[in-house]
């Protein structure tokens, strides 16, 4: 079995700055992390690996430095790291980049067939969502997003039978491998990185590709290649008014919380007539 | 949130055989016969875009042919579509991305619609995804703002980025349709307007089961798993980091209690284990438009801010004055959480009780 999975490289987004005169994103001195989201996924492969056998590939496409990432994803248990680094990717949107990223996985193939690809719920800074199902999509292969479990998997039929979110419930599929599988945050938790991967991890020769090695096609990838155009970027604006400061006759709570009652029921007229209505009814 | 103020479109010209695609489209969301809510604000709002650029609003209702699926499709006209393609077929009976895709792929090709919107649900991005690389076009994900710019008619989505501390405007120029995906709770719910009818166009498509590699062996309701339901709740009283320990959670849940409402919390909380994921508001949580929001020891930071701040009404109660939550919230109590939250239970429950016994 040979399971690849994406990872991308992003600023730690707790520690994103605003400039405040010029409004511009501040990267510098941002550290960079791998997507919170895609170790959940990253994970799940390496206890597919652990359980049945597999072969983990870890594939990012970015900057030279997203190397980082890959060789943190080899310490963490993965087998093989690809980075997909060109100066004709830049400024990809999410069809570019699923093209540019199945350009890899297609390449990765033809050494040894992929059967699942693993990808992030989505990112903390693009936050888009939209990758996986593009790869999904341009593979063929079958698409199981919001995963909270895989309950079993199959080699020799190929078969898979997951768990996955959806509104109001859960739905139980089973379907056949290949598939392409996005997990829900929160269903695992990373492993430690063992010694011997961590000292392997800091000496491996990762592969580096760019667009020529993979074959993508020039007017598919970057500007060229992406439909969507930004086309202003800017920072919310606050609010006109700030809160209405609650006014009580004295500081105590009971005096507080009957003023507060006041405004609310002041401020909402129908939702005080909702609320008596219900009480009213002995709800 | 700001209008973008001028329109600031890109000059180009749509290649002419783009210039057939007219109308806007949403994907109605309908599983097990009801529809997520989200697709009515969606055809709200997608009405007012229409009437800007003089078009028909398209409902897209997609599903096995029941009773229920009817009713939806009337449903649709009274919230303000034109027209609904109705597309029926027993495979369709329950969501799976590959059929729904190709149908929509080719319901699309057939009928050329400008724009097409989807709720930035399960359902919705994990189709819409599909349907976008399919029709190799631009996909704008997790909407909080649309608009046209009349110079070029081109759709202008605006999307919170790096968790809402910047706003971008993204468009699709030369690609038709424009896609996008839009947050449940962000559009106002229109108005019935049960006058109203219109159009169905009846699509068959004619799909076999075998054909599908996936199976949905089974459906576990929340309601059978007690999950929250915060998305839906009209009242929320939610609890922060100031609560100071897990104990003291039974404060909320009490005033939630007698208010009919629902408790939320800040990620720190979930983190933490107070209590389980599916109460968290906000980015990475729910995004919830209760018509009233209690906000206990809650700082307000911009990962939650984005989750809650289209409540109708929010009432934040925080020691410090200068918490960023009293920057947008409506009514502020500086003061101790612990002692004003039962008080507050207290309050309500002798107001309410008192027209109990006086109606
Ligand atoms: C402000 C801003 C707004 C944007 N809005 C849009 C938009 O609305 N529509 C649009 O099409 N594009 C948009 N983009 C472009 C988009 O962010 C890029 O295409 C980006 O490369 C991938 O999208 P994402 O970060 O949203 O990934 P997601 O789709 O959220 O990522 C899902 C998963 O795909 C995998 N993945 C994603 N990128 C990579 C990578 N480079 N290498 C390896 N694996 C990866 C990871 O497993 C990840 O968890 C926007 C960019 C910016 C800066
Ligand atoms: C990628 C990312 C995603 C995130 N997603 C989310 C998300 O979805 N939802 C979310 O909520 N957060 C999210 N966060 C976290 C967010 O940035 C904040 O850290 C979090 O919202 C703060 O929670 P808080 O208000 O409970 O705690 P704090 O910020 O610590 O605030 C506690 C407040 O309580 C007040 N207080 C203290 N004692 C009392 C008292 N006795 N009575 C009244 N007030 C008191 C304090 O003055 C303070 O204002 C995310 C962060 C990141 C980086």
């Amino acid at each position: 079995m040979h399971i690849v999975v994406c990872i991308k490289q992003v600023p730690d987004s707790a520690q994103i700055r605003i400039h405040p005169v010029t409004n511009t994103i501040m990267r510098q001195g941002v550290p960079a992390i791998i997507n919170p989201f895609d170790l959940f996924s990253l994970e799940e492969a390496l206890r597919i690996k652990d359980k049945v056998g597999a072969r983990v590939t870890v594939l990012t496409m970015g900057p030279p430095m997203a190397e980082t990432s890959l060789r943190k994803a080899l310490s963490l248990g993965a087998d093989d790291a690809v980075l997909l680094t060109d100066r004709k990717f830049a400024g990809s949107d999410t069809l570019a980049t699923s093209y540019a990223l199945t350009s890899a996985i297609k390449k990765l193939s033809e050494e040894e067939t992929v059967d699942l690809v693993f990808c992030g719920k989505q990112t903390v800074d693009g936050d888009t969502a939209q990758v996986g199902p593009g790869i999904a999509t341009r593979l063929g292969f079958q698409q199981l997003t919001y995963i909270t479990k895989i309950e079993s998997i199959d080699q020799g039929a190929k078969e898979i039978v997951v768990h996955r979110r959806s509104e109001g419930g859960v739905q139980v599929l089973k379907t056949a491998l290949p598939c392409m599988i996005t997990m829900l945050e929160g269903t695992n938790t990373i492993r430690f990185g063992k010694m011997d991967d961590m000292f392997r991890a800091a000496r491996y020769g990762l592969k580096t590709w760019n667009k020529d090695t993979t074959g993508a096609e020039e007017t598919k990838v970057g500007l060229k290649g992406s439909p969507t155009v930004v086309s202003k970027v800017f920072v919310p604006k606050p609010r006109a008014q700030k809160a209405t400061m609650v006014e009580a006759e004295s500081p105590t709570a009971e005096a507080q919380a009957a003023a507060a009652v006041d405004a609310i029921l002041g401020a909402q007229p129908k939702l005080a007539d909702e609320l008596l209505a219900r009480a009213a009814a002995g709800l | 949130m700001s209008e973008p103020s001028k329109p600031q479109g890109r000059k180009f010209q749509l290649p002419e055989h783009l210039k057939e695609y007219k109308g806007i489209w949403v994907i109605v969301e309908q599983e097990r016969g009801s529809v997520h809510s989200v697709s009515w604000e969606l055809v709200g709002e997608a009405r007012k875009l229409a009437d800007k650029l003089g078009v028909e609003v398209g409902a897209v209702v997609l599903g096995a042919e029941s009773p229920e699926l009817n009713a939806i499709c009337g449903d649709a006209f009274t919230y303000g579509a034109d027209v609904v393609y109705k597309v029926t077929d027993p495979v369709l009976a329950d969501y799976r991305t590959d059929p729904y895709t190709r149908v929509m792929t080719d319901v699309v090709n057939t009928y050329k619609p400008e724009i097409v919107l989807l709720g930035a649900t399960t359902l919705g991005r994990d189709l819409a995804g599909a349907i976008a690389t399919t029709l190799a076009t631009g996909l704008t994900a997790d909407c909080t703002e649309l608009d046209i710019y009349m110079d070029n008619r081109s759709l202008a989505a605006t999307r919170p980025t790096f968790g809402g501390t910047l706003l971008c405007t993204i468009q699709t120029l030369a690609y038709r349709p424009q896609m996008a995906t839009v947050r449940p709770r962000v559009m106002s719910m229109p108005d019935r307007d049960d006058s109203r009818s219109g159009r169905v166009v009846e699509v068959f498509p004619n799909l076999r089961e075998t054909d599908v590699i996936t199976k949905v062996l089974s459906f576990i309701a929340d309601r059978e798993q007690n999950e929250a339901q915060l998305a839906f709740a009209d009242i929320i009283v939610a609890a922060g980091k100031g609560l100071g320990k897990p104990e003291n959670l039974k404060l909320v849940f009490d005033l939630a209690k007698v208010l009919g409402g629902e408790v939320g919390v800040t990620r720190p909380l979930v983190q933490a284990g107070w209590t389980g994921f599916d109460r968290q508001v906000g980015q990475t949580g729910k995004t919830v438009r209760p018509k009233l929001y209690i906000a206990a020891g809650i700082s307000g930071a911009i990962q939650h801010r984005v989750g809650m701040e289209k409540s109708d009404l929010i009432l934040a109660i925080n020691t410090d004055p200068n918490a960023p939550i009293f920057d947008f919230a409506h009514l502020g109590l500086v003061g101790d959480a612990l002692t004003i939250l039962p008080a507050l239970t207290d309050a309500f429950g002798k107001r309410l009780s008192v027209n109990r016994l006086a109606g």
